[in-house]
């Protein structure tokens, strides 16, 4: 190795080092901040670190509320997106159904026009007229119909994989086509159904415009807006409490992408987050 | 054959199964986008008469928006579209594709583990939920003890409160350190792509590490270049997330559209202007998917063929 090509290799480094720590710096002080009892917004390495932060979460009813607000709503999308995505998705990759391909254009279409911050207007208007303002419900429903048409692209594609000899057999062996797709389809299609699934849990848990604009009610304010609240309003927050939130809140996101990407390699959540 | 074979169930069936998905798309993603322009020709307002008793009056919601005499006017609609376009070129073109341009390129040339602790820290800054990242943001631009002013002054830089001080700048570099990392991914799926034979025969007439972006890399990933630069641009064009670090101030200097829109609906709640806002925001989407899906369509054709 010659005199120039070290020196690139050490000017090469050092630029990869500093991109990396100017990626990694917004978020050291949200490092130690959790589990430092006096934190503050300066970055100060907890001494010792403790637990006691999220010891008074839990005993914070309104943030615990918040989180299982988060936890229902999330649930509830998910199954609701689940078992209806699974459904559309094998009638498009399975029936004859006239148009299916102008169906499947203008859900692609539609899907990548209509944003939450371009139709929170009617998207208000319409659980308004449905009288379901300020309920969890409108929250479920609202986020079902944005991300039912990607999960069901993602569905459809594992299902296009599918040997069709699987579900023939059953339907010569006299099955009906509801049988056979509960008991043949389903069973093979639970990699794809957890990819869904978890993309769509993590599309809900962090959603913050929709309940934003839906709910008013603080007993049914997920937690996405809790903490938002806590942090924008005037006056000091409770730094340390808030920090523990937050990373308690940020849990299950990080675990439920680190468990895809070991299990599935991250090619699923290219072209498919937000 | 393969279309008589495709035949497992029946068209009624499928018609069936398709149902509850398509009564939830139909009512929260269709029907807004065609109720939206309902509302953008009336004068429907959250309280009081015109809330039950809307009134039709035409085009006049979008004659407001683009009124010369108050289109430039602050807080107007053409200051915030101009603000999105600045917003849009600076922190998603020059910033979150040039940027993951940079950190594929780079990471391609690292050991493993310096590369996944790379591209590990990038994709921490994008699956984070954003009031989480809004919150850290907060904290780490701090006028008194926050880190990056803390770190400025260990460099005799004078502090800075970056919210009031450079509030649009801010959310710029802030929106580019969020959504790097799918360029980062997109890029570097692309760069792998790319046969190990091409770049060797480059090093040994000894090109130069930028010889090498320009004259083989760029060329050959031109197709994901564009993919990128359409996807991000639509998604920055719509993000709401820097209301979480300036609601859109201080004096509308960080009001880009979908603050801009969220501010007329649910704060001044005319909804009828709000909703010719959107209207106009979603034809400029549809410009954008038009584009994506044809190309999109035409690499699946050239695809199919090889």
């Amino acid at each position: 190795m010659n005199r120039r090509t070290l020196l690139s290799r050490v000017v090469f480094s050092v630029c990869a080092a500093l991109l990396g720590a100017a990626f990694a710096l917004p978020l050291i002080w949200f490092v130690f901040a959790p589990f430092n009892a006096h934190a503050d917004l300066d970055l100060a390495f907890p001494a010792p670190p403790t637990l006691v932060n999220f010891a008074r979460v839990f005993a914070n009813g309104v943030a615990v509320g918040a989180l299982l607000n988060s936890l229902l709503q999330a649930f509830g999308t998910v199954l609701l997106v689940a078992a209806t995505a699974t459904l559309a998705a094998y009638a498009l990759a399975r029936t004859p159904l006239r148009g299916k391909h102008v169906i499947e254009y203008v859900l692609l279409l539609f899907s990548s026009v209509v944003s939450g911050s371009a139709a929170m207007v009617p998207i208000f208007l319409i659980v308004n007229a449905l009288g379901l303002i300020d309920t969890q419900l409108a929250v479920i429903l609202v986020f079902a119909g944005g991300l039912l048409p990607t999960a069901m692209f993602i569905l459809r594609d594992f299902i296009a994989s599918i040997p069709r000899g699987y579900e023939e057999s059953a339907l010569v062996a006299g099955a009906s086509p509801w049988r056979a797709f509960v008991d043949v389809v389903v069973p093979v299609l639970r990699p794809g159904v957890t990819i869904a699934a978890v993309w769509a849990f993590v599309q809900v848990w962090g959603g913050f415009l929709i309940p934003f604009v839906l709910l008013r009610s603080e007993q049914r304010m997920p937690a996405s807006v809790e903490i938002y609240s806590f942090y924008s309003q005037a006056g000091t927050p409770i730094v340390p409490l808030l920090a523990a939130y937050s990373a308690l809140y940020s849990l299950p996101v990080i675990a439920l992408y680190w468990y895809v990407n070991r299990k599935y390699g991250f090619r699923f959540f290219g072209g498919i987050k937000s | 054959m393969s279309s008589l074979r495709g035949a497992n169930v029946s068209s009624r069936t499928g018609a069936a199964f398709m149902t509850p998905a398509a009564l939830l798309i139909g009512l929260f993603v269709v029907f807004p986008f065609f109720w939206i322009i309902a509302v953008s020709f009336s004068n429907r307002s959250l309280l009081g008469a015109n809330a039950l008793h809307p009134q039709f009056v035409g085009l006049k919601n979008y004659l407001d928006l683009f009124d010369p005499a108050t289109f430039w006017s602050q807080g107007g609609f053409g200051p915030s579209l101009w603000l999105t376009i600045q917003f849009v070129v600076l922190s998603a073109l020059c910033g979150q594709v040039l940027l993951g341009l940079v950190l594929a390129w780079i990471s391609r040339e690292l050991s493993p583990r310096a590369k996944s602790l790379l591209q590990g820290i990038v994709m921490l800054a994008w699956i984070l939920p954003d009031v989480v990242v809004g919150f850290a943001w907060f904290a780490y631009l701090d006028r008194d003890a926050g880190t990056l002013n803390q770190l400025l002054h260990g460099l005799h830089i004078p502090a800075a409160d970056f919210l009031i001080e450079h509030p649009f700048l801010t959310i710029c570099v802030f929106n580019a350190w969020r959504g790097a990392a799918f360029s980062m991914m997109l890029f570097d799926a692309a760069l792998q792509s790319i046969p190990p034979s091409y770049l060797e025969t480059a090093d040994v007439v000894g090109a130069s590490s930028w010889q090498k972006l320009r004259d083989i890399v760029l060329p050959l990933i031109r197709g994901h270049i564009v993919t990128d630069l359409i996807l991000i641009t639509m998604w920055t064009f719509n993000v709401f997330t820097p209301f979480l670090l300036t609601a859109g101030g201080p004096s509308f200097e960080t009001d880009i559209l979908p603050i801009y829109t969220y501010r007329i609906a649910f704060k001044s709640f005319e909804f009828g202007k709000g909703a010719a806002i959107g209207v106009i925001v979603m034809l400029i989407n549809l410009a954008f998917s038009l584009v994506y899906l044809r190309l999109a369509q035409r690499g699946l054709r050239a695809g199919r063929k090889t």
